[in-house]
Parts: structure tokens; C-alpha cells; sequence
């Protein structure tokens, strides 16, 4: 039936419209969150003891593929870290 | 058809009738997005469907996410839709149903259209920048500082004046109150289920506005339902606290609690409470257009109101084009367009169909706001007893657009009594939810302020909402209008108005200056600046300084500053509107970056 499916249509694309602004918030929070994880990988380099840091090497290959974005969002134009010259 | 059969009829314009009116209006706005939107995305955007967009090319999944453009319109539409379409119109009509039509239809073809179009295409082109971060670039600090200024005076005009028709909306329509407020732990509720259940969250909202009606049904059913401060304290005569009148009371007590309540609102995440708010209010947004233009069709209502209206005490000259700000142009549009929408465009040919029909998505409520306004009364005679000047109109307008459109409602089996209360919950959760957005926006405005001039208790968050609420509320409660005391919120209504002109004058003059830079002819957009920024500022020199100075008739030194404020800022604007376009050199800082 073409009026049923179009009804379907408009009822998803209603739905849609209506996670959409949710999705980018829920998206905003995890990446606040992951944001602040970060940070805690980052703390040994930026001078705070980290107990865990031998470990969090394991993590650097993922780590810097972030790394950019990561002090981009943080209000740091350059890298900060000497050792990682993303740009 | 019946509405083509009932035009060829006619003899007179003044015969129209009222499907007739909105056939008309709507069909003007389908040609100007079938043939004039498109003539302006080919010819003056030239838009490229292989450039790419800050959505591909900054993709995070957070600001910058590639959206379908049915989806982006959706979104864009029910940020950009509220109760200013609503009240505006329902004001103007004062004048008569005539210039408020033409102004709508035209001003959401040629201005509003272009406006949120061409801002939203200008962001695109400049890495989905915001209108304020491209007048810092382009004007450079002055730009931002201007930009941040008139932005705080529009947010703390919408506070005030939006918080006066909550409060007038509760005492003139008790039956809306419990409504109103159950949507609060509703919407708290839907925040937790969805955000923490993973609940979607079409079915909990629909649960949610279906649980407000009943309240609304049974409140409008039952007395002891209806919060009616003025009856509690006696009737309208009564004497309230501190002296005051019974309504001078009751506007104080709802004030207090609006600014609580906002206060409380605006610093909570956005998931818990503004959110989904916005999800219940699209589905108002879809009910009250469908209850509005099913209910025009059903019950066929005859124009009451006079086409144009001679004996106003004020011209609609230019004060019209200020009363209707939002539903004919609109700033506050180009921050949407800027803000979000541009980072979320998938191909540039798009922006037409967000941008553009975007506004004309406003321009529908503002037309029927109107129809419902002007078809409210049973004769010529009882509109202009209700609409006796414009002082009058500015306090009645939204009551009278709540009653037309229940008079609507009624050809849908809708009692009256419920279909009033139903819409004034509508328009009170606009406002309501605008409310909230525009006070969090004042807090961000006022720590930005805070870290610009080195004042870093502005930065903190519950300081900055202390400011903007204590603000607002003063605002607000200083006007005095005819109920006494608070009521006087309305006389702000035209500064709104002018605030949001000047924004979108900015924003208009931008893509222009833009479009100047790409050789393009640019006079799709600096005309309509040039338009406004002149009926700003004459309506700006008729009030503040023949109205409410000192050495006026009607002197208002409050209304009188901040007039005066706004117009040194529309000068500031013009004179640097000339400066940019006429020097030869100045292309600004604004880019046009290759397809990659």
C-alpha cells in the first residue's frame, strides 16, 4: 500500500528529525568524556604523576591519531608536547 | 479550487476571504522558492554540488556531521519557529489585515528567504563559521564587540518580553498553567529514559503531549485545575501584596517564578531539560499548524478586519516593519543557519532547500497567525473596539490570536474552552523553551564579556545567570501598562523587533560585502538591508526621540536609553557599511575556499 508506506516514510523521517539534535548531544558528552580520558593518558607529560603511565604507552599509537584534534579542542593552536609534532 | 472559484468572484480586494487569503499567500511563497530561490542559488551563490562542505571536510560526529536535507530542514525549521511569528503578526494587524500580509509574504520571499539562505551559504564557504566569528574577521574587533552588544540587548529584549507573555498568558489563561507545568518533569523524564535507557524517543514524547492535553481537557473542565492568582486574591479590583493592585500581584508572583524556574533551566545540561522540551514542542509545533489550517478550511471564516485600518493613533510607516521581525525577517535565523545548520550540510546545493524554505516555514505560521487574528471578531466594529490603538493591540494581540485560533479549532469538534487552553499551552511552551535558550545565551554572552574586559567572576556560571535573570527581571517589571505594575512588557516588543532587524541587517551586509568580493552582483541582499536599516532607524527616531524622550508627550527614560542605545549601534552598522563596500581595497577577510 503506497499511502502506508508513505506514512512510514514521513513517520521516520519525523523520528529523524527528532534524534537529531539528541544524537550530536549525546556525541558531545562521550567526546567530553573522552576528552577528559585523554587528558588523563596525556597527565605524566604535562608534568602530573601518573601511576599508569607505563601502561598508557601501550595506547600511544591510538592516542596520537587523536592527538590533534584533541589539543585543537583544548584551545592550543600548536601541539604542546615536544615529543608529538602533529603540526 | 474553491479558494481560485471564490477569487474570480470577487470584485473588490476586500471581499477576499480567508482560504482564499492563505491560497494566496502560500502560493506566493511556492513562487518564490520555485523560481526566485533558484535564480539566486544559480546565478548570485552559483552553488556547487561538488564542494565540499565543512560537514565532510571537518567531520566529527559531533558539530560537523553530513545530514540529509529533509532531516536538516526539519531541525532547522523547529529551532528558527516560535512564539515571535506568533505575536508579531497578531500585533500588527492594527493596521489592518493588508500591510501585515504584504509584508510578511514579500518580506519572507525577498528578505527573509535570501537572509537565512545567504547566511547559511556564506558559512559553508567559510568553514561553517558563525555570522559573529566572520564579523570579527571581517570588521575585526570592533565587529565582534558590536556583534556581541547588540546580541546581549536581543537576548535580554526576548527575556523580557517573553517572560511578560508567559505571565500574561497564565493570568489571562489559568487553564494553561498545570498544563505548562507538568511539562517540566515530563520532559526530565524523557531526558532520563532516553539518554540513560536508550529509549527512542517518539514514543515517550507522544506519551508526554498526550498526558499535557488531558491536563489541558480537564483543567479547562474544572475550576479547582485553574491557577488563577487574580481570583485567589479576590478578583481584579482586590488589593495583592505590597500594596499593588490584584493583577500588578499576580504578573510579580509569575515573574518570580519564571525567573526561577529559567535560573534553573538554563544551567542544567541541555539533555535534561531543554531538550526534550524541543521534542514535545515539534509535535506542538505540527499540531497547532495542522489544528490552525485544517481548522481554516473546515470552517471557511469571513475577514472581519478592516483591510487597512485610518484611524490608527500610530502609522504603520514605519513602525510595521519592526513589529513583524520574526515571520518577515528575522537575526536571530542567521545565527541558526551560521551556527548549526551550515556545519551539517551535506552538498552545497542544499542550503536552498534548508535555508530558504526554512524561512518560508515561518513565514506559513506568521500568515496564519494573522488569518486567525482577523477572522476572530464578528464585525469591523468589535475588532476596532479591541484593536483601539497600538498601545492596546500590543497588550491584547496574543490574547486575541488565542481566541481566533480556538474560533479555528471549533470547525474540528474542538469545544472552545480546551482548543484556547491547548494553544496558549502551545505558545506558552515556545516561549517558554525560548525563554530558556535565549537566558543560557545571555550567560555565555555575559562570560564572554567577562574574559574580553578581564573580569573573570563574569566567566563563572551561576554569576553570569544571576546578571542575565536579575536583568531580565527588572526588565520586565519596570514598564508599567495598563494592568499596572509588570504588565508593561509589551512596550518592549518594538525593540525586540529592531534589535533583531539590526542582527539581520549585519548579517545581510556580510554576505554582501561577500558577494561584492566574488564580483557578484550583490543587490539581492543589500537591497533588503538597505530596506531595513532604514525603517529601523526612522521607527527609531519616531519613538525614542519624539515618543519617549524627556521632552516628549509620553517620556520613558527606560525604554528612551535603550532606544537610544540600539540606534547608535544601527548608525554604527551603516557607517560601517559604507566604509567596507565603498573602500576598493577592502575585501575583508571573508573567503570563498576552492572546491578540493
Amino acid at each position: 500500500m503506497p499511502i502506508t508506506d508513505n506514512l512510514k516514510r514521513l513517520i521516520k523521517w519525523y523520528e529523524a528529525v527528532l534524534e537529531h539534535p539528541h544524537k550530536t548531544e549525546i556525541a558531545r558528552e562521550l567526546r567530553a568524556e573522552d576528552d577528559l580520558f585523554l587528558l588523563m593518558l596525556y597527565s605524566e607529560m604535562l608534568g602530573i604523576p601518573n601511576p599508569a603511565y607505563y601502561y598508557t604507552l601501550e595506547l600511544y599509537p591510538y592516542m596520537i591519531e587523536e592527538f590533534h584534534d584533541w589539543h585543537l579542542r583544548m584551545g592550543m593552536e600548536k601541539s604542546p608536547l615536544s615529543g608529538i609534532r602533529c603540526c | 479550487m474553491r479558494a481560485l472559484a471564490h477569487i474570480m468572484k470577487m470584485k473588490e480586494l476586500e471581499d477576499l476571504n480567508a482560504i482564499a487569503l492563505a491560497a494566496i499567500g502560500l502560493f506566493i511563497f511556492a513562487l518564490g522558492y520555485r523560481f526566485y530561490s533558484k535564480f539566486v542559488a544559480e546565478k548570485i551563490f552559483r552553488l556547487d554540488p561538488n564542494y565540499v562542505t565543512p560537514a565532510h571536510k571537518y567531520k566529527d560526529g559531533v558539530d560537523f556531521v553530513p545530514t540529509n536535507k529533509f532531516i536538516l530542514w526539519g531541525h532547522h525549521f523547529t529551532s528558527v519557529a516560535g512564539a515571535a511569528p506568533i505575536l508579531g503578526p497578531a500585533i500588527a494587524v492594527y493596521w489592518g489585515w493588508l500591510p501585515a500580509v504584504l509584508w510578511v509574504v514579500l518580506g519572507t520571499v525577498f528578505a527573509a528567504g535570501v537572509h537565512d539562505f545567504g547566511t547559511l551559504v556564506l558559512s559553508v564557504r567559510n568553514k561553517g563559521q558563525s555570522v559573529g566569528t566572520l564579523a570579527h574577521r571581517l570588521i575585526g574587533q570592533r565587529g565582534k564587540v558590536l556583534f556581541l552588544f547588540i546580541i546581549l540587548i536581543l537576548v535580554l529584549m526576548v527575556n523580557a518580553v517573553f517572560a511578560w507573555v508567559i505571565a500574561n498568558l497564565f493570568i489571562s489563561f489559568p487553564a494553561s498553567v498545570v498544563p505548562v507545568f507538568i511539562q517540566i518533569p515530563l520532559a526530565v523524564w524523557i531526558g532520563f529514559a532516553v539518554y540513560k535507557k536508550n529509549i527512542k524517543m517518539l514514543v515517550p514524547s507522544l506519551i508526554a503531549l498526550a498526558i499535557m492535553y488531558g491536563a489541558a481537557i480537564f483543567s479547562s473542565q474544572y475550576e479547582f485545575l485553574q491557577i488563577d492568582l487574580v481570583r485567589y486574591m479576590g478578583g481584579e479590583d482586590a488589593a495583592g501584596l505590597f500594596g499593588l493592585g490584584a493583577i500588578s500581584t499576580a504578573f510579580f508572583i509569575w515573574i518570580i517564578v519564571l525567573m526561577v524556574y529559567v535560573y534553573i533551566a538554563s544551567t542544567l545540561p541541555v539533555w535534561k531539560l531543554l531538550q526534550p522540551r524541543d521534542f514535545i514542542n515539534s509535535h506542538q509545533l505540527i499540531v497547532g499548524l495542522g489544528i490552525l489550517y485544517l481548522g481554516l478550511l473546515f470552517t471557511n471564516p469571513e475577514i472581519t478586519a478592516p483591510m487597512t485600518n485610518p484611524g490608527t493613533d500610530v502609522s504603520w510607516f514605519p513602525l510595521l516593519f519592526i513589529t513583524i521581525a520574526c515571520g518577515a525577517i528575522s537575526g536571530f535565523h542567521g545565527l541558526v543557519s551560521s551556527g548549526t545548520s551550515s556545519k551539517q550540510l551535506d552538498k552545497e546545493t542544499d542550503a536552498r532547500f534548508v535555508g530558504y524554505l526554512g524561512a518560508i516555514g515561518e513565514g506559513v505560521l506568521a500568515l496564519i497567525s494573522i488569518i486567525a487574528v482577523i477572522t476572530l471578531f464578528p464585525d469591523r466594529e468589535a475588532f476596532l473596539a479591541t484593536y483601539s490603538s497600538f498601545a492596546a493591540s500590543s497588550g491584547s494581540g496574543l490574547g486575541s490570536f488565542i481566541l481566533g485560533a480556538s474560533q479555528l479549532a471549533s470547525g474540528l469538534m474542538i469545544p472552545a474552552a480546551v482548543a484556547s487552553t491547548i494553544v496558549s499551552v502551545i505558545v506558552v511552551s515556545f516561549a517558554a523553551t525560548t525563554l530558556d535558550t535565549s537566558v543560557r545565551l545571555m550567560r555565555y554572552i555575559i562570560s564572554e564579556l567577562g574574559v574580553e574586559y578581564k573580569i573573570p567572576a563574569l566567566e563563572k556560571k551561576h554569576v553570569a545567570t544571576t546578571i542575565a535573570v536579575v536583568a531580565s527581571a527588572a526588565l520586565v517589571l519596570i514598564p508599567e501598562g495598563p494592568n499596572g505594575f509588570g504588565s508593561g512588557g509589551f512596550l518592549l516588543w518594538p525593540l525586540f523587533g529592531t534589535a533583531n532587524q539590526l542582527l539581520a541587517g549585519i548579517s545581510l551586509l556580510l554576505v554582501s560585502i561577500w558577494l561584492r568580493k566574488l564580483g557578484r552582483n550583490y543587490m539581492i541582499t543589500i537591497i533588503p538591508m538597505i530596506f531595513l536599516m532604514f525603517m529601523t532607524l526612522w521607527a527609531m527616531v519616531q519613538q525614542v526621540f519624539l515618543q519617549w524622550a524627556w521632552y516628549a508627550a509620553a517620556p520613558n527614560m527606560l525604554l528612551f536609553v535603550f532606544g537610544a542605545i540600539i540606534f547608535v549601534f544601527a548608525l554604527w552598522i551603516i557607517i560601517t557599511a559604507i566604509q567596507v563596500l565603498v573602500s576598493k581595497n577592502n575585501t575583508g577577510d571573508l573567503g570563498d575556499e576552492k572546491i578540493e
